[in-house]
């Protein structure tokens, strides 16, 4: 152990870093001048996030519990960007709502540990790393969730995710533990040697399977989605929706893609079913959603559906697909969680009845979820149009017409929800609209940020280029 | 000679809609419009510019029109799949970029007059300009992903012009169903497109229209439920033609599309987004040709067919005039499926071909000045029924002079460029099968009777009760009207199949005598027969009367031959068929449609229970469900 194979974990220890420092400040920042624990944690994620960028050599740690490369570390910068737009969003409601509850640091250190856990999940080269890196990124969520105190419905959303996360990481850890009973390991380069088709690494797969599927909303394990999303600060459903579902489905597509590359011809099947049951049950609980928040909820059930088209291709082009997806993903998701939280913070306004006749008050924010809306739908020129067309066309490669046209089916469904905001925005009155209002610094900068994002990923092909590239690592 | 400047034909309109969108708050109406006008008059000159580059300077070079493709590599998306991005230069599309500009420019200008004090004028410019772009985007495209991305651009441009009277709720609806039935039909586009890429492993029309290698039909060796996958794919891609191009059943969203403004009616649903799906079939007929010997090219003719007839029947029913005129585009554009459903490859084999574009070239003059022309009526007497309207040849002279010229070039009077388009038209059907020259004949009766029908329901007649005096539509919307009716006069004269041929080679056409005399004929009987019924009421019209004098006495003293027409027309086609034709399109097809969407709402609404908010549900749901997903992994897949 040396230097230079400690820089392998840069980006662990740089948060850890940051972790620390934010303590110190709340100790030694006076009490009337803790608004600027929020400068200060924006500032240092920045750096970090750009640090970040700076490439990493490819090796194996503590005897190859920890792994990083390329890839992998291409996740992690992923995950960073996500999450520096999130803290832009929310820096405002933070500074407004928490602060003069003495929890602002609180709110930071937990998000941060929380991406410190999905770090080393990704990372992992063992299930025993991978398993302390799954609790870590999901407990402090929990204590996120219930962050408004005062809220009751916030503290029921607490509840619910602790209890159905903690659920789910049983069974997963049982899932792991029957895995290790037949093959004697738990080193994915190990694991990967003696696996066999057995009925107890199949239902050890299936349960593992279902642990991280929890993460990703996939149906059935979507339940808790909703109503935490509903009743959790609406940063936290945003990070939710966006951050811990794209790591969770990176560390899927690890594990599927290597550790269970034997059982290709099983999971493929159940990527499949789960896949057309995903796509179809998000598509239809969104049709009728009235609140915002649950409306994003279940279209982002949907379309996690639809990045299982990708996983299922289950190679170089499946793994650049899903890669491109989850980042486009990111931002028109961030977009529109970002209008949302800024009408919530100004109005408290979640319905989307509430939406009506925003153009004409507020023409930049509907212009704004209009575009994200338009990407998740899939609307071309804007990124989301790609990332499926990309999606569609893995899965088409594996000769999936029916699964590829079941989800364009989906799409079209889905096009019809995503218009009935926009409609509600621009084609409606409304007798009440929200009235004008002024977006503050940041709020500004992260929305602009995922508006470049969503107008340019696309259009952008090397981008792709550089992913495809990279995605070789598992081959 | 170099084509370069092509480019710039489609970012002109882009710039326009950037600058107006932008600054919309800040530019004045007036200004807005010039603007418009302006970017959009350099983008016609360039096209007029480019055709004369091409088809004259550059000419043939070894007796064929070169495609000129000039591209660069997007995206090199698989090892073996790359995207391009370009523009494509070959016949049709210059032709297309002609059609477009001209009907764009006069949209333009007509909707300066039209739109005068509306409170979204700019914001109305700024999507015509990024309608026009998307337009341009898609005629020009080099390849299927590329054209697919400026397909839908046009459908989401089409949406915002469609909705943009967003007071009104029927507007909104209509933009809605239109964005999503189109986007219905686009499924088909789109896995079309994915079994194309998988199987050939290219997306680019020129590698995929290559006729001479063996590859397409190497490509289509592989089978799938008795047809080759191509044709699969090609009739996959066929339905996303369909849905734009509103060939039935996938029509449904045109005729309430017509609650949009006036003008863009004229702009997308008469002269380009409707004609999108035939280039579409065009763009890939050497495709259609040649695999399985042309059998998803017949399905296309058959859709067509009955298209155009379905239409033509509904259209003589209805009473809102643009409604009438949707139907009859979607009849019009059913003849161009058709003609291209019958043609053949080489050279005069390939008439149908030529044929469809030559009616696709002259139909967006005529039915583009028929739009503005109702749009010119609308303005003046602000209804859009016939019942309103009367008489108004008095108080509405050029309206009344281009709106005869237009209904004369679609009845297929010759010399107007109807008649010389129809008739290859039908040329083309007669030497393929006779079944289908019978019904693009019939149909070309019933054209010439539904639009009679209206022409002389709004400018003769009794007039209507008009509360102020209607008067003739001012400069800004009489000239367009004016210089489209130059154009379908004259349009039938270009020699056109010199130009456009499937084999781009061109070929020499002669007016076939016979059938052309048949099918003027019948254009007269449905123009003689609407005069009976819906011109009589008048005192007598002296001028048209003299024109047609002796068989329209004929059949006015013939009191009794009237009779048997009225009971036989009125009576049977009229209530008996048209109605019910009319009836069953809103009550079935309509309704199916609806019907889908509906049931999703039930479902939703059905399973939405399921969802309880009680963590021991969702724990037994979660559990329950990874037990069974076991079971059916270690009991149904692991042999």
């Amino acid at each position: 152990m040396n230097f230079s194979s400690f820089l392998l974990m840069r980006q662990e220890i740089a948060l850890l870093a940051i972790i620390l420092i934010l303590v110190i400040a709340e100790i030694f920042i006076p009490k009337n001048r803790k608004a600027s624990i929020v400068h200060l944690t924006v500032f240092l994620f920045g750096i970090h996030t750009i640090i970040g960028f700076f490439q990493i050599d490819e090796s194996y740690l503590f005897g190859g519990m920890f792994r990083t490369n390329h890839l992998i570390h291409f996740f992690k910068n992923v995950l960073n960007i996500g999450v520096l737009i999130l803290l832009l969003q929310s820096a405002d409601w933070i500074q407004e709502k928490i602060m003069n509850q003495n929890k602002g640091s609180e709110f930071f250190i937990l998000l941060f540990s929380s991406l410190l856990g999905m770090y080393f999940m990704i990372s992992a080269g063992d299930f025993l790393m991978f398993y302390l890196g799954l609790e870590l990124s999901t407990l402090p969520v929990a204590a996120l969730a219930a962050f408004e105190t005062m809220k009751r419905i916030s503290s029921e959303s607490g509840i619910k995710l602790i209890l159905s996360s903690a659920l789910a990481s049983g069974v997963s850890l049982f899932g792991i533990s029957m895995l290790y009973a037949t093959t004697g390991s738990i080193y994915f380069s190990e694991i990967v040697q003696t696996l066999s088709s057995t009925n107890l690494t199949l239902l050890g797969m299936v349960l593992l399977f279902a642990g991280i599927s929890f993460k990703i909303s996939l149906v059935p394990f979507h339940f808790w989605t909703a109503d935490v999303y509903e009743g959790a600060p609406i940063s936290v459903a945003s990070y939710l929706s966006v951050i811990s579902k794209g790591s969770a489905v990176f560390i899927l597509m690890i594990l599927l893609f290597t550790v269970l590359q034997p059982l290709v011809h099983i999971w493929e099947n159940m990527i499949y079913i789960i896949a057309i049951a995903t796509m179809f049950i998000g598509n239809l609980f969104a049709l009728r959603q009235q609140n915002m928040k649950r409306f994003l909820a279940f279209s982002s059930i949907a379309q996690a559906g639809f990045i299982l088209l990708g996983l299922i291709e289950g190679s170089q082009l499946g793994t650049a697909t899903v890669v491109y997806f989850v980042l486009i993903y990111i931002f028109s998701n961030l977009a529109a969680f970002g209008v949302v939280q800024a009408i919530s913070l100004q109005t408290g306004k979640e319905q989307i009845k509430d939406y009506e006749g925003l153009y004409r008050t507020n023409p930049n924010l509907s212009l704004v979820l209009m575009l994200a809306l338009f990407s998740l739908a899939g609307i071309p020129p804007v990124a989301g149009f790609f990332g499926k067309f990309f999606l569609f066309t893995a899965a088409a490669s594996k000769g999936l017409y029916l699964l590829v046209f079941l989800a364009v089916v989906n799409v079209t469904i889905s096009l019809y929800y995503y218009l009935l905001v926009v409609r509600a925005m621009f084609l409606r009155k409304g007798d009440n609209p929200i009235p004008f209002f002024r977006n503050k610094f940041y709020m500004r900068i992260g929305l602009a940020i995922t508006v470049l994002g969503i107008l340019l990923l696309g259009i952008y092909s090397p981008l792709y280029d550089y992913i495809y590239e990279l995605s070789s690592a598992f081959n | 000679m170099n084509l370069n400047h092509i480019i710039l034909i489609p970012l002109i309109p882009l710039a326009v809609f950037l600058i107006l969108g932008i600054f919309y708050n800040k530019i004045k109406p007036a200004v807005s419009g010039y603007v418009g006008v302006l970017g959009l008059l350099t983008a016609t000159g360039l096209a007029f510019y480019s055709a004369y580059n091409y088809f004259i300077v550059i000419g043939k070079t070894e007796g064929v029109y070169q495609t000129i493709v000039e591209k660069t590599v997007w995206m090199n998306f698989t090892d073996s799949l790359r995207i391009d991005m370009g523009i494509l230069i070959d016949p049709i599309s210059v032709m297309m970029l002609i059609v477009v500009s001209v009907i764009s420019l006069m949209v333009h200008i007509y909707s300066r007059g039209y739109m005068k004090g509306d409170p979204g004028y700019t914001k109305y410019f700024a999507f015509l300009s990024l309608f026009t772009f998307s337009m341009y985007g898609l005629v020009l495209a080099t390849n299927l992903f590329q054209i697919y991305i400026f397909w839908e651009l046009v459908g989401v441009s089409s949406y915002l012009l469609i909705g943009y009277y967003y007071t009104k709720e029927s507007a909104v609806a209509a933009a809605k169903k239109a964005f999503v039935v189109t986007r219905f039909a686009d499924l088909g586009f789109l896995i079309g497109i994915l079994i194309i890429g998988y199987y050939t492993g290219t997306y680019d029309f020129e590698t995929l229209n290559n006729p001479e290698g063996t590859s397409i039909l190497n490509w289509a060796s592989t089978s799938f439920m008795g047809l080759s996958v191509l044709t699969w794919a090609l009739l996959l891609i066929f339905i996303g033609g369909a849905g734009k191009s509103a060939m039935f059943p996938l029509h449904i969203w045109l005729p309430d599309a017509m609650e949009g403004p006036t003008p863009v009616s004229a702009l997308i649903h008469a002269a380009t987004m409707v004609v999108a799906g035939v280039y579409l079939v065009a763009r890939l007929f050497p495709m259609y040709y040649f695999i399985e010997d042309g059998f998803a090219l017949n399905i296309v003719a058959f859709v067509g067919a009955f298209t155009a007839l379905f239409a033509a029947v509904i259209a003589i029913t209805q009473t809102d005039i643009k409604r009438v005129l949707a139907f009859s585009t979607m009849s019009q554009l059913g003849y161009m499926m058709l003609a291209l459903g019958v043609s053949g490859y080489e050279g005069h084999e390939g008439l149908g071909y030529m044929a469809s574009m030559f009616h696709l070239f002259t139909h967006a003059m005529f039915k583009a000045l028929l739009f503005l022309c109702a749009g010119s009526v609308i303005h003046a007497i602000h209804s859009n029924f016939l019942k309103d309207m009367g008489g108004l040849r008095k108080y509405m002279p050029i309206t009344n002079i281009t709106f005869l010229i237009a209904a004369l070039a679609i009845a297929g009077v010759p010399p107007l460029a109807g008649f010389w388009s129809k008739d290859e038209i039908l040329v083309a059907a007669f030497e393929h099968n006779t079944f289908l020259y019978v019904i693009g004949l019939f149909v070309a009766g019933l054209t010439a009777f539904y639009i009679f029908r209206i022409y002389f329901g709004i400018f003769w007649g009794k007039e209507g009760n008009y509360k102020d005096k209607p008067n003739e539509s001012p400069g800004s919307l009489t000239a367009p009207l004016l210089i489209l009716a130059f154009f379908s006069i004259v349009g039938g004269f270009i020699p056109f199949s010199e130009f456009i041929s499937a084999d781009k080679a061109g070929f020499e056409t002669h007016v076939n005598y016979p059938l052309a005399a048949i099918a003027v004929f019948a254009g007269l009987i449905g123009i003689a027969l609407s005069w009976m019924f819906y011109k009589k009421e008048n005192e007598l019209a002296d001028k048209f009367a003299n024109g047609f004098g002796a068989f329209y006495t004929w059949a006015y003293h013939k009191f009794y031959f009237d009779e048997l027409y009225l009971f036989v027309t009125k009576r049977i086609l009229f209530n008996g068929i048209a109605k019910t034709a009319a009836r069953f399109d809103k009550k079935y097809v309509d309704g199916t449609m609806v019907g889908i969407g509906n049931q999703t709402l039930n479902t939703s609404e059905k399973i939405k229970g399921i969802q309880s908010g009680k963590v021991q549900d969702y724990a037994f749901a979660f559990i329950a469900g990874a037990v069974v997903l076991a079971i059916i992994c270690i009991y149904l897949w692991t042999n």
